[in-house]
């Protein structure tokens, strides 16, 4: 089981009467592109907090990179990267300050940040930027580097919980094409996404309806067991 | 009368030009789509004609009325609904309802029939506070409101942003039943799927208008052959994709890369074995029809050149 980057076994969370996820099971290999899809109230939100370490399980267990999401929590969240649409950057710090702020907390050290820094900003052709505010930077720009911070300190698993909502359609391609990349170095995807078509690019998909995993598998294999041409066939069918 | 009507209006925050000398108009009871990312402009222009903000030049009316100097008349004949929840959080959803009602001198009675089909489906929670309701709820609550004074047009700022898919199929058919009842809709998404459930739609980026057309022609409208390439890997085949000499554009759209190609030059067969040397496991070529999608890409390069 420690082969997995992420493993939940019958993983659950009550909030006084209410179930808002249901003994989930399911394991994520290293380097896998794992897409975490369900309705709006489905339990989403909740157990990607669990296995980020910000939410203790009411019962059950969840390991990831290797550490147990009750008992390690903080080396959990050492392990991990993190990044959404709603926060990820500070918007009144400059570029640099922004990577050098979350390489720091995440405990990297000084020199080590300072020769990554000039790697990525060459590699997101963001040299001319490097003084830049965050908040004058086209929203594309901000996604290519709240996902090169999140990912900055090498984490065996990066959460990216809608990251591309709000972007222009060839915007959001190039966000996936970087997201290949870090799959292809090794680094584990875990990502939840309301674009059913980014559902496609993912190696495996699981759908959340009230609290539970109702399917997982292979967008392919998905398609062909409820007989829909899309995943959108395949979510309409199962969370309707 | 036109229900709306947009000339040359533009805007600007400080040194960001949020809105280009757009000019557009809408006919009466037709369902009229805002398409485009995060900083388009949609909000700009929908508070713009809700009478909430005004321009820095250009004109623009509703039902023939000045958007500046008969913004009375204009919110009295308008529903809006802002792209963030802003009913009371403290009230119940009858209270909500009844509030909104009163301040235009309205009924929820008289109002019944025009939101029965979306009331029914919260009148379970009438007693629950606004603020404990789930999202699907909280935006049906809003609609409701929205509709509560009987307008002749409505406006709807994002309404689907960040809501799954099922519950996005729901309210747009929700929309598609008031249509039927007469009342004129726009309506800003940055989904750009959606765009078929509108009679005519603005592609826009960055403050302007791409094109403003009925989806339908937009799509007939694309000038290139279409065609959905599949073959495994599907990261390396995009990449080798553009480097094909045949090849204008080449984009990932879910289980397949959609492919611009110059069809004089190439057929599919033709660049079926070319991949399939190139190793490729499963290739697929076939022509397809663009999506708004696609339309919306290609119209971002045409005018990026």
């Amino acid at each position: 089981m420690s082969a997995f980057a992420i493993y939940a076994e019958n993983l659950t969370k009550c909030f006084g009467s209410f179930t808002a996820v249901n003994s989930i099971s399911f394991s994520v290999e290293a380097g896998e592109i794992f897409g975490f899809l369900g309705a709006n109230g489905a339990g989403k939100t909740t157990a990607m907090r669990m296995l980020c370490g910000l939410s203790k399980p009411t019962s059950g267990a969840g390991v990831v990179a290797g550490y147990d999401v009750a008992r390690e929590p903080e080396k959990v969240k050492q392990s991990i990267g993190y990044m959404s649409q709603k926060f990820s950057l500070y918007e009144d710090l400059k570029v640099w300050e922004n990577i050098r702020l979350f390489a720091g907390i995440y405990g990297m050290r000084g020199k080590h940040i300072a020769s990554k820094t000039e790697q990525t900003l060459a590699h997101l052709g963001f040299e001319a930027e490097r003084n830049t505010l965050v908040k004058a930077l086209p929203l594309g720009w901000k996604q290519k580097l709240a996902f090169s911070v999140a990912i900055f300190h090498e984490p065996k698993v990066v959460f990216l919980d809608e990251p591309t909502g709000g972007v222009d359609p060839a915007t959001r391609r190039r966000f996936w094409e970087m997201i290949y990349q870090a799959a292809e170095r090794g680094i584990t995807v875990f990502v939840t996404t309301h674009y059913m078509d980014e559902a496609e690019y993912c190696n495996r998909v699981s759908i959340m309806v009230d609290g539970r995993i109702e399917a997982l598998d292979t967008p392919k294999n998905l398609r062909q067991q409820y007989s829909a041409p899309n995943m959108d066939g395949v979510f309409q069918r199962l969370a309707r | 009368m036109k229900a709306l009507s947009v000339n040359n209006v533009s805007r600007s925050y400080g040194k960001v030009q949020a809105l280009k000398n757009v000019s557009f108009e809408v006919e009466q009871g037709e369902l009229f789509g805002l398409i485009g990312p995060d900083g388009a402009g949609k909000t700009t222009l929908i508070r713009i004609l809700a009478t909430l903000l005004l321009a820095d030049s250009g004109r623009a009316t509703v039902d023939g009325l000045d958007a500046v100097r008969d913004y009375r008349a204009i919110r009295r004949r308008v529903g809006y609904m802002p792209g963030r929840f802003s009913l009371y959080q403290d009230l119940s959803v009858e209270e909500n309802l009844n509030f909104f009602a009163s301040i235009f001198n309205a009924t929820v009675r008289e109002s019944y029939h025009l939101i029965q089909g979306i009331y029914r489906q919260i009148e379970p929670f009438k007693s629950r506070r606004a603020g404990k309701l789930s999202g699907g709820m909280k935006q049906k609550l809003a609609l409701c409101c929205a509709l509560i004074h009987k307008p002749s047009l409505l406006f709807l700022d994002e309404p689907t942003t960040g809501v799954d898919p099922v519950s996005r199929r729901e309210f747009w058919d929700m929309l598609a039943s008031l249509r039927q009842q007469g009342i004129t809709i726009v309506v800003s998404t940055p989904y750009m799927d959606e765009a078929l459930r509108c009679d005519r739609i603005a592609l826009m980026k960055e403050g302007g208008c791409l094109k403003i057309e009925t989806p339908q022609n937009i799509i007939r409208q694309f000038p290139h052959t279409l065609w959905s390439v599949q073959g495994d890997p599907m990261y390396r085949l995009l990449k080798d994709l553009r480097r094909h000499e045949d090849v204008i554009s080449s984009f990932a759209f879910g289980d397949a890369h959609h492919v611009a190609v110059r069809s004089e030059r190439i057929t599919t067969l033709q660049l079926e074995e070319n991949l399939k040397m190139l190793d490729y496991k499963n290739v697929e070529v076939k022509e397809i029809t663009p999506t708004v999608e696609d339309c919306y890409m290609q119209l971002t390069m045409d005018n990026e050149q």
